[in-house]
């Protein structure tokens, strides 16, 4: 009974994942790392998510009440909305292979 | 232009009162505005509390909103946990005068990939300042962060960042931090604050536990730097003591009496000075309580506020024996002028004690308080502490114009006065009751050992408790020493035969003397007859003898008119007719 659902959501997830990525990148400011922490995402999604993600900017300085909601503390902050369960990476991205461990687009070595 | 020749006075550094019992005093007016402060303490030393009280007073009270970063804590689980306390900060939520922002790191759902900073918090921390016009800030506990972030030299220079922020934004905070080791605070904090730090400590002692908070730095002020004891009590912090830093009470003259009339008389006639502390010391029963609850029954019948802390007896039990000596102390008490406190000594430590009884005359204003006995709370401390805790007790009711009255058990054998060392010197009326044992029976008495400002009796009074109340009576001094009870009633009746005796004795010698005069009397009137008579006597000799001469004299006349009466004849004839010439 257990094994069963569990099996049912993973692959309930897998099929989500193959959709959509919904990702959410924390800014403040058009600062230097956020303009690098953009740009490093934007070249992972190509690589890895061509087609089937999505990346919404926010600017806390603009949107100062949206940081509750996420806990965000650290700038720039990476959030993985969907697929589930929630990740977040922080930093500039520049570490390609700690964003897609981080991302579970690759196992961790 | 006028010019008085002032200086400008140094600009004093400008404080937050904190509103927290105690600790403006301790602090000269509170925390350093505009700057940050760090309160460090182990686990469960009450930093949450005192960040929270600080938050909630500035709103309550100084209309001064406030923000709480809890990092450790739910905003649900904050407001439960001071819910106890009578905080309400779901209301001051809604009413815009405080925010709560559980901040919450999850360092196995982060992943570290590059250069970051802080930003996030700082964006965060403005808004949430801005949205309500914060002026006070906490940040509980903002070491998690350390647990969080996996960067120590990115959070370090961005600590730094947050501090100087946090000052060039003017806002009053605090920032806790747990204790560590070998420094202050397990993440060297203390490097980033320099401008006030407060270190809480719970410690044990002889089972009780007492908090306690010390004042560690305070640049650009005075601060007392002593270790302060603080109870967490029903309505928040309250550091102790409020130590008075001078003996500047007002005085007064007023004079308020005992309830004893002759207990008055010994001290001029009129009772204790108002506002004085009395100590009343004595073995067991001496009649203590007794009295105390005769003074505090005068005073409620006055009209005044009668605070009765008792620890030995329940209220009850109290009303119950008072009754006994002719005391009705319940209607006092319904009529809300006297208020009882029964607490055992052991129930908390000393400081809790002294906190409990602070509040407790806060809340009632009494007039007087009556402390049954003082020294039963003594035990459950250190005698340093417990000098420490009547001074401050003591100074908190001058300070007030309470005037108390402090029973003191002493042990039998014990010299009275070396046990009541430390407390003596701080009163200003002692009281003496003593068992006077003789003759098969114990007898209580009552000694003025001391008044200050007013002349007292220096006798001994025997002290008497019957079902009609307290009365003092003169102990009877006499040649045999000092008699009390029985042995004085007997002396008394023996003085009085002696008495009758005498009086007696000294009527029979009266009517004595009485009968002796009225000898004496009939003695002289005896003998005044007797003169009488013989005057009498004389007069009649005197009598006879004038007759006889008299008789004489005629004879002889006679004798010689006959033997010459030719000569008489011729002058008579001569003389004759001269007369018939004129005619």
């Amino acid at each position: 009974m257990k094994t069963k659902s569990l099996k049912r959501r993973s692959s309930a997830s897998n099929g989500r994942s193959a959709k959509l990525w919904q990702l959410r990148l924390y800014v403040a400011g058009q600062t230097p790392k956020s303009l690098t922490a953009f740009s490093n995402l934007k070249k992972i999604c190509e690589n890895h998510l061509k087609g089937r993600y999505r990346i919404e900017v926010i600017d806390l300085l603009e949107q100062p009440h949206l940081s509750k909601g996420d806990q965000i503390l650290a700038i720039p902050t990476l959030v993985r909305k969907l697929p589930q369960p929630m990740r977040k990476i922080i930093g500039d991205l520049s570490d390609t292979v700690r964003v897609l461990v981080g991302l579970d687009l690759r196992p961790a070595v | 232009m006028k010019n008085n020749g002032h200086t400008s006075p140094v600009a004093l550094l400008p404080k937050c009162r904190t509103g927290i019992q105690g600790l403006d005093e301790i602090t000269g007016g509170g925390l350093p505005r505009g700057r940050p402060t760090l309160v460090c303490g182990g686990a469960g030393c009450g930093k949450t509390l005192l960040a929270v009280e600080f938050l909630v007073r500035g709103a309550v009270e100084f209309d001064e909103p406030g923000v709480l970063f809890a990092f450790e804590e739910t905003d649900a689980e904050l407001k439960a946990n001071v819910a106890s306390l009578g905080f309400d900060l779901a209301g001051l939520v809604r009413r815009k005068k405080l925010v709560l922002d559980h901040v919450y790191i999850e360092r196995s759902e982060i992943t570290e990939t590059g250069e970051y900073d802080l930003e996030g918090l700082f964006v965060r921390l403005n808004h949430a300042i801005d949205s309500i016009g914060a002026k006070r800030v906490v940040l509980d506990t903002l070491e998690a962060l350390f647990a969080g972030l996996p960067n120590e030299a990115i959070l370090r220079s961005e600590l730094r960042r947050l501090f100087r922020w946090l000052k060039d934004k003017g806002v009053t905070a605090i920032i806790t931090a747990e204790r560590g080791r070998e420094q202050l605070t397990r993440h060297g904090l203390e490097e980033y604050v320099s401008d006030c730090v407060i270190l809480l400590d719970h410690r044990v002692f002889e089972q009780i536990a007492t908090r306690h908070l010390r004042v560690i730095k305070y640049r650009g002020a005075l601060h007392g730097t002593n270790e302060f004891p603080f109870h967490i009590g029903e309505d928040g912090i309250s550091v102790l003591p409020i130590t008075s830093l001078g003996l500047n009470h007002k005085v007064s003259n007023e004079r308020i009496p005992t309830g004893i009339p002759r207990l008055d008389a010994m001290l001029t006639g009129r009772g204790f000075f108002r506002g004085s502390s009395i100590l009343l010391t004595g073995t067991a029963g001496t009649g203590k309580t007794s009295v105390g609850a005769v003074f505090a029954e005068a005073a409620a019948r006055r009209g005044e506020r009668v605070l009765f802390f008792s620890f030995e007896e329940s209220p009850n039990q109290i009303i119950r024996n008072m009754r006994s000596i002719g005391l009705r102390l319940e209607p006092l008490v319904s009529g809300g002028l006297l208020r009882f406190h029964s607490a055992r000594p052991t129930l908390y430590g000393l400081e809790m004690h002294l906190a409990t009884m602070f509040k407790e005359i806060a809340t009632f204003q009494p007039a007087i308080v009556i402390v049954d006995p003082i020294t039963s709370l003594l035990v459950a401390g250190t005698d340093s502490e417990t000098k420490g805790m009547m001074t401050r007790l003591i100074d908190f009711l001058k300070a007030g114009q309470i005037t108390s009255l402090f029973t003191s058990l002493t042990h039998g054998g014990h010299a009275l006065e070396q046990s009541e060392i430390a407390m003596s010197s701080l009163m200003d009326a002692w009281l003496l009751l003593q068992d006077f044992e003789g003759n098969g029976e114990r007898n209580r008495v009552l000694y003025v050992l001391k008044a200050r400002g007013m002349a007292h009796s220096n006798q001994i009074r025997e002290f008497l408790i019957s079902n009609r109340g307290i009365d003092l009576v003169d102990a009877y001094i006499g040649p045999s020493g000092v008699l009390t009870g029985a042995a004085r009633v007997a002396q008394t009746a023996r003085e009085k035969a002696e008495a009758l005796a005498g009086q007696q004795e000294a009527s029979r010698r009266h009517r004595e003397l009485k009968r002796k005069r009225t000898a004496l009397e009939q003695q002289i009137a005896g003998l005044r007859s007797d003169y009488e008579t013989a005057e009498v006597e004389l007069r009649r000799i005197d009598e006879q003898a004038g007759a006889r001469t008299r008789v004489l004299t005629d004879e002889r006349t006679e004798l010689a008119r006959l033997r010459q009466a030719d000569a008489q004849v011729a002058a008579g004839a001569r003389a004759n007719s001269k007369s018939k010439r004129k005619r």
